[in-house]
């Protein structure tokens, strides 16, 4: 069972601010941390290994040469191996031409049974990538998985969150799941972990290694277009209005009329 | 920061136990303290992150650190809850005979499941009529056959009930005195080996404290650890090794009751200014912080004495642990006083580390006991010189 997880390295978004001059995020001083997100993904693959008895987890990230951090700090919650994708022409990627990017790091790698992703970044909150991942390899994807029942190398039965209650579907492998925070709790690395995280390889892989299209990567190969980047307005503070229930109608009703109803 | 030059490795697992403590523990601590109940969720968690293995060779699937590598993990754990911390190092103070007295057979069979942490050990001496009197011990461990049958009770001891591999000394000549002691490695479920109650206690009431009854007990001799009447040296020499482990959760406690403090102090103002900004305050935060850190300082040296491979540690491991429990009882009483009428209150956490920290000068010997030990080396070193 050869499982890939791809993971995105993002601010720790709790303190972030946003320069409201250049409508970009301020990040000095802001500590990088695994997308929340991708950590469920990861300890779901870690898991799935653990039920099989046998398996590899193979994590994958896209972004700057620190993101080396990330994938090293999945290899010490217990990843077989990782791949950091990295590249100065990569640079301004949308879901679009990160999802292309990926999907080429996943056929290098190969031979793979499923690939896992966090449900959304918590920094654009897209929920596009890994959906568009199996876009790319033409393979079937389920997202909001919030459990695996059932999983083998060429099948897997799951549960899809949905907003009343979870589609329980049947799926053949390969195929990419992205996971929701109900699936597990993830783990804590683990020293043997670490002390491996600290002294394993992870090869680098750029537009040459993976033989990208150079008009699907990068700002110019993104149809996306970043128009304007705002902090909409804080909510004006509401007003209770006091006294006889019939009085408060009356003037609920003209104070209605004034502010919205015309 | 003090900086004590660890090793990148030392670091790393200072930083897994700090992680493991803040985003687990202490979440629970009020809990465990509430209910006694045993945290063997923890456990699994230490487990799964291989702390349990700091101080055990790698060839018995430890990760090859010593002593130092242990407190560094207690400690962490102790500035969260000194009760679930002692958990963990209790399980070291039952594994350390082992490491110390046990043959090649006796550490393929014990080792690699306690540096795993699927078990956890324990160290039973103290006895109803036998605590810093050690050679008044009772329970008699009589030779028949292949087997010694073992008979009488120990008391007090954490982890009873919980662990499943027991160091345990008893009498087999009792005409000896203390050279007629020897040392059994005991495994829960063996016949005539029972639990007896679980005790309430002042504070580290995560931890669980029991009696072990032995009612013709069978035990095969290939379980004797060291050999017969080496009971007390096992005993002591793992004394030397594990009172780091005490130092090393006072200090944890310390630490984390003057952080408590220290941020209480910077909130509460009275007088219109945080009372931090007064002197008296001050005064007692700055005495705290340079105690604390001595005590640290004693405390990480003996550790290095040790894994540096000097076996003759008896005067300074009982001078950590002396020290290291008595500032502990000094900082956590200063760290209440300074949350005043709140610090009394069991609605905040500071009440809990001054519990806890008692027991730090009395167990492992008592801190009278350990002034005993250091006068005693004095004298002895004095004796050599002349």
């Amino acid at each position: 069972m050869k499982i890939i997880v791809c993971i995105k390295q993002v601010p720790e978004t709790t303190n972030v601010k946003i320069d409201p001059e250049k409508g970009t995020l301020i990040r000095e001083g802001v500590d990088s941390i695994i997308n929340p997100f991708d950590m469920y993904a990861i300890e779901e693959g870690l898991r799935i290994k653990e039920r099989l008895g046998e398996g590899e987890v193979i994590v994958i990230s896209m972004g700057p040469p620190q993101a080396d951090q990330a994938l090293r700090e999945a290899i010490s919650m217990g990843a077989d191996s990782a791949v950091l994708i990295t590249d100065r022409k990569l640079a301004g990627s949308d879901t679009w031409a990160t999802s292309y990017t990926l999907a080429r790091a996943i056929e290098k790698i190969g031979d793979y049974n499923l690939i896992l992703c966090g449900k959304q970044a918590i920094d654009g909150d897209t929920a596009q990538v890994g959906p568009g991942i199996s876009s790319w390899l033409d393979i079937p994807q389920v997202t909001y998985v919030k459990k695996i029942r059932q999983i083998t190398k060429d099948k897997a039965i799951v549960e899809r969150m949905t907003e009343e209650g979870f589609d329980v579907i049947e799926i053949p492998l390969p195929a990419v799941f992205t996971v929701v925070k109900e699936i597990n709790e993830p783990r804590l690395p683990s020293l043997k972990g670490k002390l491996r995280a600290r002294k394993v390889e992870i090869p680098v892989w750029g537009v040459n290694e993976l033989g990208l299209e150079e008009e699907k990567i990068g700002l110019d190969g993104s149809p996306t277009r970043v128009v304007k980047i705002f902090t909409p307005p804080p909510r004006e503070k509401g007003m209770i209005l006091e006294g006889e229930p019939q009085k408060v109608v009356d003037s609920l009703v003209e104070k209605l009329k004034d502010v919205v109803i015309r | 920061m003090m900086d004590y030059l660890l090793t990148e490795e030392q670091q790393m697992l200072k930083e897994l136990a700090h992680q493991i403590a803040e985003e687990k523990i202490r979440p629970v601590a009020k809990h465990h303290d509430e209910t006694q109940e045993f945290p063997s969720e923890i456990m699994k968690i230490l487990a799964q992150s291989d702390l349990f293995g700091v101080y055990i060779e790698e060839k018995y699937g430890g990760t090859g650190g010593g002593v130092l590598d242990l407190v560094l993990v207690t400690e962490e754990l102790s500035r969260a809850c000194g009760g679930i911390a002692i958990c963990y190092a209790a399980s070291a103070l039952g594994t350390y005979p082992l490491i110390l007295f046990g043959n090649e057979e006796q550490k393929q069979k014990y080792l690699p499941d306690l540096a795993s942490g699927k078990k956890l050990a324990a160290f039973a001496l103290t006895e109803p009529n036998a605590g810093s009197d050690a050679s008044a011990i009772e329970t008699k461990a009589e030779k028949k056959g292949d087997y010694y049958i073992l008979n009488g009770r120990k008391q007090w001891i954490t982890n009873g009930g919980e662990a499943d591999v027991y160091v345990v000394i008893a009498m087999t000549d009792k005409s000896k005195g203390a050279r007629g002691a020897t040392a059994f490695i005991l495994e829960k479920g063996m016949e005539g080996f029972e639990f007896g109650k679980k005790e309430d206690k002042l504070g580290i009431r995560a931890s669980a404290t029991r009696e072990l009854l032995f009612d013709n007990c069978k035990v095969p001799k290939e379980n004797i650890l060291g050999r017969e009447g080496m009971g007390f040296i096992v005993a002591m020499k793992t004394f030397d090794i594990s009172r780091p482990g005490v130092a090393a959760q006072a200090v944890g406690i310390a630490q984390g009751a003057l952080e408590l403090a220290l941020e209480y102090a910077h909130q509460r103002h009275q007088f219109g200014k945080p009372i931090s900004s007064f002197q008296g305050i001050q005064f007692m935060l700055a005495d705290m912080a340079a105690e604390l850190e001595a005590a640290r300082a004693l405390l990480y040296s003996v550790c290095r004495m040790i894994d540096g491979g000097n076996t003759n540690v008896a005067k300074e491991s009982a001078m950590a642990k002396m020290y290291a429990s008595d500032v502990c009882m000094k900082v956590t009483t200063n760290c209440l006083q300074i949350f005043g009428g709140y610090g009394y209150m069991k609605e905040y956490p500071i009440e809990k580390y001054f519990r806890d920290a008692k027991i730090t000068q009395i167990y492992e010997g008592t801190n009278q006991i350990m002034r005993e030990v250091i006068a005693l080396g004095l004298i002895k070193e004095l004796r050599k010189k002349k």
